[in-house]
């Protein structure tokens, strides 16, 4: 299984507490794992990603492993360790403000 | 025992507001969706459980919501809005081309007849019709072809702000664009022409152009549909040809530079403005909060000021915040970007906060319930 964080705002739009745990098919990519995650929480569609361009939103970052996977190639398969279910994939609400 | 349930849209969640006809005791429920922007809440016509939201911010973009049974749950719907074709570019403040891009969902429009229909009004401007509940939307593109190439966003972005559905032609929607202007379908979106004659801007280099025009707001009296009120950037308009005309009907406001318009329920020569100081000052004249009511379709007009302030108020009143319900004794709300929700029960002539310290006002409207 493949563990994802998500910010305080999409735990709400998934009506979910805590992390969510998703079934991938095949090679365990942001892309991938993205799809899996709108499959199984269409409320977040369009969330992380334009839905059109699937373009990833300026303000979403996306960690894994301590690195900065959010201009990394969507279709990179992500650390084995994400892939193994021992660290989670972090989706992250920017900070901005003041 | 018949009510009325108030949607207020701000900028950190929306609230919902009800109340028995006498209107003077309030429920009120909120924040939902907080935290985000509720840019625009609507319920439907025939079905009043029935409500629509536009839900949006800057982190994780656009949503929309529906609930079925009056607000109590809500289900997020469809929120892909893809424009038809490649749709090319818009100008960009500066006059330089830039592309179509969607950034938000500013007005929903339930349908008069179906539930299931509804008309969303977006940035960058377009018009998208659903047919499904909101699950699927599609583009009216034809509008575009009006010359969207040379459309110039107003201060607040190039927005889709207002839809007027006629009340007995299906086939007729009116809406309205800042700034672009009016533009009117009699085949139910097909086609397009812009419909802007008489409007004058100084702002613009042909003041008199077909298009280019930051109309703020539009209202219409169900009972009479080819008479079309109109709240330009400056100047209060009036139309009695279903938008083929404009005429000035400004009279002796203060200022009339505002937001929105409004009719009132009963009374289809009753309107009511808001008077904003200036374009670059978006506040009440002398901080002074004064509704302004035309009895005689506009000209003429009289300050309502009992139970609204009357010295420090600097807040404003935004395009989609004023509403007008229907009981026997008409009453308007409105919302301002200082967090007030005013109300009055009697068209005007008073007004009592219903909430003072919202986030800022960016929508109101109101349900008469049954």
């Amino acid at each position: 299984m493949i563990r994802v964080v998500l910010p305080a705002h999409l735990r709400a739009l998934a009506r979910v507490h805590g992390e969510v745990a998703l079934d991938v098919d095949g090679t365990v990519t942001q892309r991938t794992v993205l799809d899996a995650l709108e499959a199984a929480y269409p409320a977040l569609r369009g969330t992380t990603r334009d839905q059109v361009t699937q373009q990833r939103r300026s303000f979403v970052r996306f960690y894994a492993s301590g690195e900065d996977l959010s201009h990394s190639s969507p279709d990179d398969p992500l650390p084995d360790a994400v892939v193994a279910g021992t660290e989670p994939y972090l989706i992250i609400g920017a900070m901005a403000g003041g | 025992m018949s009510g009325v349930r108030v949607l207020v849209g701000t900028k950190k969640g929306a609230f919902v507001l009800t109340s028995d006809e006498a209107r003077e005791r309030w429920d009120i429920e909120g924040p939902l969706f907080a935290g985000w922007e509720m840019y625009h809440l609507k319920g439907s016509p025939v079905d009043p459980d029935r409500l629509y939201a536009s839900q949006s911010g800057g982190w994780f973009g656009q949503l929309i919501q529906r609930s079925d049974d009056g607000g109590k749950s809500w289900e997020a719907v469809g929120n892909r809005f893809e424009y038809e074709g490649d749709p090319g570019t818009h100008q960009h403040y500066d006059g330089t081309p830039r592309p179509w891009e969607f950034t938000r969902v500013w007005h929903l429009e339930p349908s008069l007849t179906d539930p299931d229909t509804v008309y969303a009004g977006v940035e960058d401007a377009g018009l998208f019709r659903s047919g499904d509940g909101g699950q699927t939307w599609q583009e009216l593109s034809g509008l575009r072809q009006q010359q969207g190439s040379a459309w110039q966003p107003g201060a607040g972005g190039l927005c889709l702000h207002t839809i007027l559905l006629h009340p007995t032609d299906p086939a007729r929607i009116t809406v309205a664009i800042s700034a672009a202007g009016v533009f009117r379908t009699d085949d139910a979106g097909k086609t397009w022409r812009p419909v802007n004659r008489g409007l004058r801007s100084e702002g613009i280099p042909d003041t008199g152009a077909e298009v280019g025009h930051c109309v703020h707001n539009l209202t219409m009296h169900p009972s009479r549909p080819d008479t079309i009120f109109m709240q330009k950037h400056w100047d209060v308009m009036r139309s009695d040809d279903g938008a083929e005309s404009w005429t000035e009907i400004s009279g002796n406001l203060p200022t009339d530079f505002g937001f929105p318009i409004a009719v009132h329920a009963h009374e289809p020569d009753t309107i009511y403005v808001v008077p904003i100081t200036s374009d670059y000052l978006h506040v009440p004249v002398d901080g002074k909060l004064r509704v302004y009511r035309s009895r005689t379709g506009g000209n003429e007009w009289e300050p309502l000021t009992t139970g609204l302030p009357q010295e420090h108020c600097y807040v404003n009143v935004l395009r989609d915040a004023f509403a007008v319900d229907s009981l026997d004794e008409c009453g308007l709300y409105f919302g301002t970007t200082g967090g007030q929700v005013y109300a009055s029960a009697d068209s005007g002539d008073s007004w009592a906060p219903i909430v003072r310290d919202l986030p800022a006002v960016l929508s109101v409207e109101v349900q008469t319930l049954p």
